[in-house]
């Protein structure tokens, strides 16, 4: 059925088809909407799932990794100083090989107060284990969580994932929605380490060097394998549904002389900048770039490169930009826009494409083009 | 040192009080088995003995950071017969609220025990605990309570009372132990109690009943501590005994908001020993001033009279 | 057709995010694309308040706020006093007034109707304040941007009172260009 729908609600549909047994959920400007509806879905049977209200985002993680542990799906929800709050519990749920799915509607951190888009959230959970995948539309928030589950119950991952959406600019508007029945495309959740009175084991104890150096080893280890699960996953979606996914979105790349990288919204954004540009005759591309854990290798080979953060590392750089040059040896022109909300348009795309110095850093509307 | 038998009031039959402590009904199954490292004299370990066999195999224990985390052993061994689940300091009651709505959606009637110390309870996981009691999380929260911070060496806890000098207190707490069982109270469970592995079968009872009721029930145990306490390791059992005699500890249950003080402590309360008795083998208190004494002596007899009162009204 | 973009002013309460909401599905329904985007600020109750819908025949890209409409809406004339609705209006372009009047904007083709009265005809009425979400699709539908078949889905498939139906075919009837 053709319907239209807020990415909030679009996540919320896709937790209805992956029917998860615990949710456990609190709410935060811009996700609240997320778990209304689940709350809904839940009062009216529609979702047959415990829905946990607790009181705190750290209790959210904490009581998802509690239910995970049993074997069974567990999902929650969270944005900005939320995702912050269940830091500790984010590292614990990868720690501890749980496959809890969360969307996460990124915002920015206070102080001040404000409730707008912006990436340094997810950002500051970027190396907890947390695989991260950042939409751009509201069928792509859709179809990506539902994938989400597949790729984090794979038992060659075993490891939580992170569904990243611009917060209101993705979160609550509106855009068309086409709703799936997922049938066995995500099979029955096996948890190998599953809790059971029957053959009791201690879980999380004590921990000397060599042991605890090794569990991080296998860590990334899946981290590693997760790239094939992935791949294998939104191959079959797209055979399955016909919507196309990968790591990265290139739009122009191929022939292009410059390449604009950037996540969520503004990659979509971007393509529209790459339009214009190159009816100004512009060899320009825009790569989009899907999934920030696992880094995928870009093709960027020969390309000038610019990058725009929708985040800062204080003291270092644009943490997309910094981790593009650290992955490709090679110089970017690292743009910071879009912080706390900014509105960044097309146009402005375009202009940082034409005005680039490779090289250098530019914070859009604070300082001039140095 | 008192002779105990001095102290039970003549009307009280003594054979009766003792056939309380009598443990022929605890089952032999040992959950804590003989290789934790807990220290010489521990009344975690021992209480968990009890709680366990109380319990019985079908349990999870969710554990937050305390001298449980520690004394389990280092991995991959583990000292408990039971699976055990180890969380971060603050999240205990929030984890075994989401694992006990998966097992009672899965239909299964598994026991989820939280096992916390009382910087877990009294402190930092004081949030997440009375989120769960509020949402009627069916679980059993058992508070041991050392009354500081044991695993890392003693430092002060919300439980730490009055005058207890800790390394974080070196001149002694100046201020009073969190009233934890009015905050538990308040949140109105069907069942909570106060124990002490001193009084095993009272524990054990305890433990038994608190597990058949269908939402959060709570059980408050004062766990004395050689090291932290200051007192030789032999003498664990006895501290537990003295702190109920002289009423600084009291026994009690609370099943639907209705008081039942344990016979036990009903002896005490009539005529208690003198809190010196209780103080004076514990090296945390020596050097203790004669008003925060006093203010100590006055809380006791603030708390014996509110609890007699609340019974008495029942 | 290339991309048109609608940016309704109303007030905290009347339903313009509702609006923007039915006029974006019944393009889906009518087999574009579309965003409908309520501009989110320190919202209350009663204050002035803009959403936005773009409708095209190819996936919708922009994310940022529309600068040059193709078309105005105005469901409460009195913010036209506060707000300058024609800001950035494109030279030729449309608006649409609720009034019982026409009102004159030299260099945009103009055209009213009365949503207010027919929401009182029809009784449509929420805690005091008449509803103008449904009747203005109705007037949308006379504009030629979405089909009156697809309005008409759109208002059933979110709300089950009939009489929204009848209020939108009224706007449709009575909106004079």
């Amino acid at each position: 059925m053709k319907k239209i729908a807020t990415g909030n609600k679009a996540v919320a549909e896709a937790v209805k088809q992956v029917k998860p047994a615990v949710i456990a959920a609190y709410p935060i400007t811009p996700q609240t909407e997320i778990v209304e509806q689940i709350a809904e879905f839940v009062s009216t049977g529609e979702l047959n799932s415990r829905y946990i209200p607790v009181e705190s985002e750290h209790s959210a993680m904490a009581a998802c990794i509690g239910a995970s542990i049993t074997g069974v799906r567990t999902f929650t929800a969270t944005s900005s100083h939320g995702l912050l709050y269940m830091h500790e519990m984010t590292n614990w749920a990868a720690g501890a090989r749980l496959p809890v799915v969360m969307a996460n509607v990124n915002r920015s951190i206070g102080p001040g107060w404000n409730i707008w888009a912006e990436h340094t959230d997810a950002m500051q959970e970027r190396d907890t284990g947390w695989l991260q995948v950042y939409v751009s539309t509201v069928q792509e928030a859709y179809d990506a969580t539902i994938m989400a589950f597949r790729i984090a119950e794979h038992n060659d991952v075993l490891l939580p994932v992170m569904v990243n959406l611009d917060g209101f600019t993705l979160s609550h508007i509106m855009q068309p929605l086409d709703t799936i029945e997922i049938g066995d495309f995500i099979p029955p959740m096996h948890l190998p380490h599953a809790i059971d009175p029957k053959n009791p084991a201690g879980y999380g104890g004590l921990t000397g060097p060599d042991q605890h150096f090794r569990f991080r080893w296998d860590i990334e280890r899946s981290m590693r394998d997760s790239v094939k699960v992935i791949e294998t996953t939104e191959k079959d979606f797209y055979q399955r549904f016909g919507r196309k996914y990968g790591f990265t979105e290139d739009y122009c790349c191929e022939d292009a002389d410059v390449v604009v990288v950037s996540m969520g919204t503004l990659g979509k954004e971007a393509e529209v900048a790459i339009d214009i540009l190159r009816k100004e005759g512009i060899k320009a591309g825009s790569m989009r770039l899907r999934w920030f854990r696992p880094f995928p290798q870009l093709n960027l080979m020969g390309k000038e490169v610019v990058v725009i953060d929708r985040d800062y590392s204080f003291g270092f750089g644009g943490i997309l930009a910094k981790s593009i040059e650290a992955r490709q040896k090679t110089d970017v022109y690292g743009v910071i826009a879009g912080l706390g909300g900014q509105e960044v348009t097309f146009e402005d795309i375009a202009d940082f494409i034409r005005k680039r110095h490779i090289g250098q850093e530019f914070w859009f509307g604070v300082n001039d083009n140095v | 040192m008192i002779d105990s038998r001095s102290l039970f009031a003549p009307d009280i039959d003594l054979i009766s009080l003792q056939e309380l402590d009598t443990i022929t009904e605890i089952p032999k199954e040992e959950y804590v088995l003989k290789c934790t490292s807990a220290c010489a004299g521990c009344s975690d370990s021992l209480t968990l003995r009890y709680v366990l066999k109380a319990a019985g195999p079908d349990t999870v224990l969710v554990v937050p950071a305390c001298c449980t985390s520690v004394i389990q052993g280092i991995y991959p061994n583990t000292a408990f017969n039971i699976p055990v689940y180890n969380i971060a300091f603050g999240a205990a009651a929030a984890c075994a609220s989401g694992m006990s709505n998966a097992f009672r959606l899965a239909g299964k009637k598994t026991n989820v025990i939280v096992y916390a110390g009382d910087g877990g309870t009294l402190d930092i996981g004081i949030q997440a605990m009375s989120g769960a009691f509020e949402r009627g999380t069916d679980f059993l929260y058992i508070c041991y309570d050392n009354e500081a911070y044991g695993n890392t060496g003693m430092q002060r806890s919300g439980g730490t009372p009055m005058g207890a000098r800790t390394t974080t207190t070196p001149a002694g707490k100046p201020d009073a132990k969190k009233d934890i069982d009015a905050i538990i109270a308040a949140h109105d469970p069907p069942y909570m109690a106060t124990a002490c592995a001193a009084y095993p079968m009272d524990l054990f009872r305890k433990v038994q009943k608190a597990l058949t009721f269908r939402g959060p029930s709570f059980i408050h145990v004062l766990a004395p501590c050689p090291p932290g306490w200051r007192y030789s390791t032999e003498k664990t059992v006895e501290m537990g005994k003295l702190a109920v005699k002289s009423g600084m500890w009291i026994l009690y249950e609370r099943e639907y908001g209705k008081l039942s003080i344990s016979p036990q402590s009903k002896v005490a309360m009539k005529k208690p020993i003198p809190l010196e008795d209780y103080l004076a083998p514990q090296g945390r208190f020596r050097g203790i001033d004669a008003k925060t004494l006093e203010m100590l002596r006055q809380h006791l007899l603030k708390n014996i009279k509110k609890l007699a009162a609340e019974e008495a009204e029942e | 057709m290339t991309m048109y973009e609608i940016r309704i002013h109303s007030r905290g309460g009347q339903g313009g995010v509702t609006a923007a909401r039915l006029l974006a599905l019944s393009a889906v329904h009518d087999g574009k694309y579309a965003t409908a985007c309520p501009f989110y600020g320190a919202e209350r109750r009663g204050a002035p308040v803009v959403s936005y819908v773009r409708i095209d025949d190819t996936p919708i890209r922009i994310y940022s706020q529309i600068k040059k409409p193709d078309m105005v809406v105005v469901l409460d004339a009195s913010v036209m006093d506060v707000v300058d609705v024609l800001q950035g209006l494109k030279k030729g372009g449309k608006i649409l007034v609720n009034s019982t009047h026409k009102k004159e904007f030299a260099g945009f083709s103009s055209s009213h109707v009365d949503l207010t009265g027919i929401a009182l005809r029809e009784n449509l009425v929420i805690a005091g304040s008449p509803i103008l979400n449904t009747p203005v699709l109705g007037a949308l539908a006379k504009t030629g941007i979405i089909s009156v078949d697809s309005a008409k889905k759109s208002i059933r498939e979110m709300f089950t009172d009939e009489r929204n139906v009848r209020a939108a075919e009224a706007a449709y009837g009575e909106m004079n260009a």
